[in-house]
């Protein structure tokens, strides 16, 4: 089904965006939505963290009253243990408020924004869906919002919670004892220097191991998918032995980045160990000539490690949010996506239909180099059966794509009843078909849905009447649900061929004056084949036929065959006046029987 | 989990040298709060009397010496488990990679090539991780909750009696949430496979929708979904956004305990103020060490869910011995005598049923029949993919049985239904690891009518194909299977249904090049297509697992009802053209 036309590979996980400002102009557009909840929550952070941080402030008093044998003014201790008690409630409750009203704010968005693409993945024209792999577009909605998901409901609560924490822990710490605020100017940049350098240097290794991995997660799908061929032709050993080298360049890498990562972690921890050694030092000195009491240092020290904690955490999140920005470019990329063209203004509804169609002049290739139709003109009468032939992969469902406006053509005018295309409202043009495409599309629904899914509030009595006439309907019957058969993805409760027969009973049921239809060969039984091209041959009766045709016997009564190869129609006429031209429908009609 | 250790066994020496590093660099870390303790509670008042500064000095030095202890370790010993688990999963993968390909067809069904495909990279990658990972943190979390509350005791055991009562909150709200929690994810999962089912679905369908003017109502559809994750999400989250805030709650409350319960022991003149500031460090650590044990928890059931997928496939028994033979070969090619089977392995489902038949040298054999008939399967059994039910397959007069299993393969070239094409050079997507000369590698592409497209493409032989064979077209992609099959001058030539996207007219001229060109070799040609088999010597009829008709073209004609309705709706009308 797919058309020529350049194939997307699946785009790399773990890649930058390349205009993150855009990406964030984009997720603040959704953000905006809920732009007063975002402000509680921001508040919710404010207050949950100030509470949390005057915790060591008030245990500094307390322990400041704990002064030594017999000496302990209890009543304030209890009065600061009390407030401790109060403040921390506080704060874990704010906290537990915040977390419910962020995954609240980020299911909201994220719901939205996964909506918004499936929305537009209807309006999209069908060349989106030929020219990329379905594997990408719907790792558009689970794998790629799905990292905004994490990012949003995780990351900006723990930037807002940083912020405050950083800032108070210093206010805090300034407060208590500027003298030893010094150590820290020590102590942060070489923390940061350090986190830096580091990341410049290890980050270049984590690209390459995700890479390795990839490279070897491609190769083990590869060869697994293949394993049949594989062991058909003997070839274990040797794929064994090429996989023990992808595998070893996967774990040269993986080693590689863990080896220089490992250093990370204990050097920022010993970083943070320095900074106590010397508050613990200086403070003692200072201790010692009465400028600071213990409960000073207690503060001090529990607020210094709350102030490098999050420091710590900047390059991991930091990481985190690259990733997700990378992701929503990758979302607002198809959000950007061009839709199909709308409808003239005053474009007319199509109510009855003779099936006359006329191409004139057309002029129309999936690439503007490439052109398969060239100029090309065709008359068709209501009734008549056009047939398009020719070898696999040569073009033939090109002219399905114009007539059913999957395509425009780049020249020329087609026309139904006398009526340009494009005059006409898209969606009743394409009613105007019935259509019945080789690969049979079912969804997950009753076998009553799927039959009559092309008609609303169609009825039991007209489904199954439609049912009869496609030879379908005793099989349904059998089925311990009947109608209500629920189909499964994997379509295991039926067959190829009944499921060619269900479509072809959905077209039944469409009544339209057109029809196209791409004719299946292969994988169907002898006798579905037979009740296939019978019901086949009823569905045609009366109606303007376009079909893809495999089977040439089928053809010989065709008004007009189309013979295509290579991308071009090379002869057109009756099955006699090709025969009698011995070209290339005289090769292919012959070779069947030599 | 039991599958993980059995890897790890070998580098026990070296695991437990890390680990006992790591546990030194974790007491060095927590001898630092001790530290400090001990110079404000000891070393200050000396100081006070004897006045000499050095003295805190020298406390603050080995603090500082403590760090350096605790990087140094640290460093050495997370390098050490990043080595071990290295080289573990390195073996492991060669392992389990070796086992699939020598997995038999009815274990390969049993567990499903994606399956496969994701126990070999997400389940490996998941064990890897946490190897690593608990050798880092396994240690040291476990270590710090324990060696500070000994340490702890020796400041004063009261206080570590108070910071020890708080554990058990913390480890009930811990079990409790995760307890909660894990199975609401599973209800998320499946909601999350539903809307992307639904998604994949409209994707394949995309044009059927627009003939059918079926936007909004497929908008809805995904509406329905969508709102179904966010729903069961939005319990989940709720459930696990408690346990940060009531973590911290009951570490907190643990620390005013110890402030309150450390007045009381100060003013009685059984510890020193001192001491209670090292004790609020040491609950930050235990504190963040529960924290990591929590994160823990989940990546071990993550790979023990893993390692278990895993040894079921590592543990799969060979289940297609070779027997002994005994006797004399004999004189047909190849022979089915009453040959039975069922992918199940019962006696009421089979595939295939009391089917016999028998070739000479020399001759070719077509099998035409409908989907299901079992065509496919009478390959599976002659390659021996699967193993006979009843029955037996000879060929050249010995059960396939006796011959080891490479030996047999090697027999036959193949080209199957829908089989791939790798992402590698077309060159090596014929040749295939075989040691083939360059003659035969051009010799079967031009046999196979794909030389011109070959060298059409840019770097001829040596063009790289993209994944599945994309740049490839489905007529195209079968010669290149094709030429695969012929290039190795094998004795069988299998074409399962190899020629279904060509023309009759290139079908015939393949065949025609085969029959010519590779006389020494029996060709079976699977096909829907009457012209694919119709010139073959012995052509079988398959319906339902069983032979309706066997013969050549013109007896068929005549003995077969089925044969004869074929012919006539693939060829039309006229019997004789």
């Amino acid at each position: 089904m797919a058309a020529p036309g350049p194939k997307t590979p699946a785009s790399k996980k773990y890649e930058r965006a390349r205009d993150p400002k855009k990406a964030l102009q984009g997720l603040w557009s959704y953000l905006k939505l809920y732009k007063w909840m975002l402000v509680a929550a921001v508040l919710l952070t404010f207050a949950g963290n100030g509470l949390a941080l005057v915790g060591p402030m008030l245990s500094g008093r307390a322990i400041d009253a704990i002064v030594g044998v017999g000496q302990v003014d209890f009543d304030t201790v209890f009065y600061y243990a009390g407030w401790m008690v109060l403040f921390y409630a506080a704060s874990s409750a704010l906290s537990y408020g915040l977390a419910l009203l962020m995954r609240t704010i980020t299911q909201k968005t994220v719901k939205k924004m996964r909506q918004d693409v499936f929305d537009k993945l209807m309006e999209l024209p069908v060349g989106y869906f030929d020219t990329h792999l379905s594997g990408d577009i719907i790792s558009r909605i689970s794998y790629d919002i799905d990292v905004i998901n994490t990012s949003l409901s995780n990351d900006v609560v723990q930037i807002c919670a940083s912020v405050v924490t950083v800032t108070g822990s210093f206010v805090m710490m300034v407060m208590i004892a500027p003298s030893l605020v010094v150590v820290m100017l020590v102590t942060i940049p070489m923390s940061i220097l350090y986190t830096r350098y580091m990341t410049k240097k290890t980050r270049p290794r984590f690209s390459r191991r995700s890479a390795k991995l990839g490279e070897m997660n491609g190769f083990v799908e590869e060869m697994i998918t293949g394993q049949k061929v594989i062991q058909a032709y003997a070839r274990e050993e040797i794929m064994q032995e090429r996989f023990r080298e992808v595998n070893q360049a996967a774990m040269d890498a993986y080693y590689d980045a863990d080896y220089y990562s490992s250093t990370m972690g204990p050097t920022v921890n010993f970083i943070n160990n320095l900074s106590l050694t010397l508050v613990t030092v200086f403070g003692a000195l200072l201790y010692l000539k009465g400028t600071l009491s213990l409960g000073n240092i207690s503060s001090f020290v529990q607020y210094s490690r709350k102030f490098s904690g999050p420091i710590n955490e900047v390059a991991n999140i930091a990481g985190e949010i690259q990733s997700a920005l990378a992701a929503a470019e990758r979302v607002f990329r198809v959000l950007n996506e061009e839709e199909e063209v709308a409808d003239v203004y005053g474009a007319v509804e199509l109510k009855q239909v003779n099936g006359a169609v006329t191409l004139e002049q057309v002029t129309f290739g999936y690439t503007e180099e490439n052109p398969i139709l060239k100029e090309f003109s065709l008359k068709v009468e209501p009734g008549s059966l056009i047939a398009v032939v020719g070898p696999t992969g040569a073009g033939k469902t090109t002219l399905i794509n114009l007539l059913m406006r999957f395509y425009d053509p780049q020249k020329g005018e087609i026309r139904v009843d006398g009526r340009e295309n494009r005059e006409i409202k898209r969606d009743d043009l394409r009613r105007a078909y019935a259509m019945v495409l080789q690969d049979t599309w079912v969804f997950g629904g009753t076998i009553f849905e799927n039959i009559a899914y092309g008609k609303e509030n169609a009825t039991m009595e007209e489904v199954v009447e439609a049912a009869k006439a496609a030879h379908i309907h005793s099989y349904i019957k059998r089925l311990p649900e009947g109608y209500d058969t629920i189909l499964t993805e994997d379509g295991v409760n039926i067959s190829k061929g009944q499921k060619q027969l269900l479509t072809i009973a959905r077209a039944m049921l469409l009544d339209s004056k057109m029809l196209i239809l791409d004719e299946a060969t292969s994988n169907v039984d002898t006798r579905t084949e037979i009740r296939i091209q019978k019901a086949m041959e009823k569905l045609m009766e009366g109606k303007t036929c376009f079909i893809i045709a495999h089977r040439l016997s089928t053809i010989q009564h065709a008004d007009v065959i189309l013979v295509v190869n290579d991308g071009q129609i090379v002869e057109r006429g009756s099955h006699d006046e090709l025969i009698r031209k011995k070209g290339f429908y005289y090769g292919l009609y012959t070779s069947q029987y030599e | 989990m039991r599958l993980i250790f059995n890897y790890l066994r070998p580098y026990y020496g070296r695991m437990m040298f890390g680990l006992l590093v790591k546990i030194a660099g974790t007491v060095a870390e927590l001898f630092m709060p001790w530290i400090l303790a001990h110079i404000l509670d000891v070393v200050i008042p000396e100081v006070k009397i004897s006045g000499q500064m050095y003295e805190v000095l020298f406390w603050g030095g080995m603090m500082l010496l403590m760090a350096v202890l605790a990087r140094n370790f640290n460093v050495y010993a997370n390098r050490k488990a990043a080595e071990v688990s290295k080289n573990t999963i390195y073996i492991l993968r060669n392992d389990l990679f070796q086992k699939i390909l020598h997995l038999s067809g009815k274990q390969t069904d049993k567990v499903g090539i994606p399956s496969l495909i994701s126990r070999m990279t997400t389940d490996t990658y998941n064990i890897h991780h946490a190897i690593n990972m608990m050798q880092r943190m396994g240690v040291r979390a476990p270590m710090i909750i324990l060696g500070g509350l000994v340490i702890t005791a020796t400041l004063d055991p009261v206080l570590t009696l108070v910071l020890a009562g708080t554990l058990p909150f913390v480890v009930a709200v811990v079990v409790l949430i995760s307890q909660k929690g894990i199975p609401l994810y599973g209800t998320v999962q499946q909601a999350i496979d539903v809307m992307v089912r639904t998604l994949r679905e409209d994707v394949a369908g995309i044009r059927v929708i627009k003939a059918l003017s079926k936007k909004e109502y497929e908008k809805k559809r995904f509406e329905k979904a969508n709102e179904e994750v966010s729903e069961k999400e939005l319990t989940a989250s709720g459930v696990m956004a408690a346990s940060g805030p009531l973590l911290n709650f009951c570490l907190n409350m643990g620390l005013t305990m110890v402030v309150i319960v450390g007045a009381y022991r100060v003013n009685a003149g059984l510890t020193q103020a001192g001491k209670i500031v090292a004790f609020l460090t040491y609950f930050t650590m235990i504190l963040n060490a529960v924290i990591a044990i929590n994160r823990i928890f989940v990546m071990f059931s993550k790979a023990s869910a893993s390692s278990e997928r895993i040894g079921m496939v590592l543990d799969a028994e060979d289940d297609l011995v070779v027997e002994q033979f005994r006797g004399f070969p004999g004189q047909t090619r190849l022979e089915f005598r009453n040959v039975s089977f069922s992918y199940q392995g019962e006696k009421d489902k089979l595939c295939l049923e009391q089917v016999s038949f028998s070739l000479k040298p020399g001759e070719n054999l077509g099998i035409i029949g409908a989907t299901g008939s079992g065509k496919t399967t009478l390959l599976n059994l002659l390659m021996r993919f699967y193993d006979v039910t009843e029955g037996e397959i000879l060929v050249d007069g010995r059960n396939i049985k006796t011959y080891p299993l490479q030996e047999l393969r090697r027999k036959f070239g193949v080209a199957f239904q829908n089989d791939v094409v790798f992402h590698d050079t077309v060159r090596e997507n014929i040749s295939f690891g075989r040691e083939l000369s360059e003659k035969q590698i051009i010799e079967a592409a031009k046999q196979a009518k794909a030389y011109e497209f070959i060298m059409e493409k840019e770097g001829g032989l040596e063009h790289v194909a993209a994944i599945k064979g994309a740049d490839f077209s489905g007529g195209q992609k079968q010669r290149l299977l094709v030429a695969r099959a012929l290039a190795g001058d094998t004795e069988f030539l299998l074409l399962d249904d190899a020629s279904s996207a060509l023309d009759y007219k290139t079908d015939a001229y393949i065949r025609k090049q085969i029959r010519e060109q590779k006389q020494g070799t029996t060709m079976i040609s699977v096909a829907q297509r009457i012209s694919s088999v119709m010139q073959s010597d012995l052509i079988l009829v398959l319906e339902d697992g069983k032979i309706i008709g066997k013969g050549t073209h013109e007896e068929l004609l005549l003995t077969c009802e089925t044969y004869r309705e074929i012919y006539k709706s693939q060829m039309g009308q006229e019997l004789s053209a």
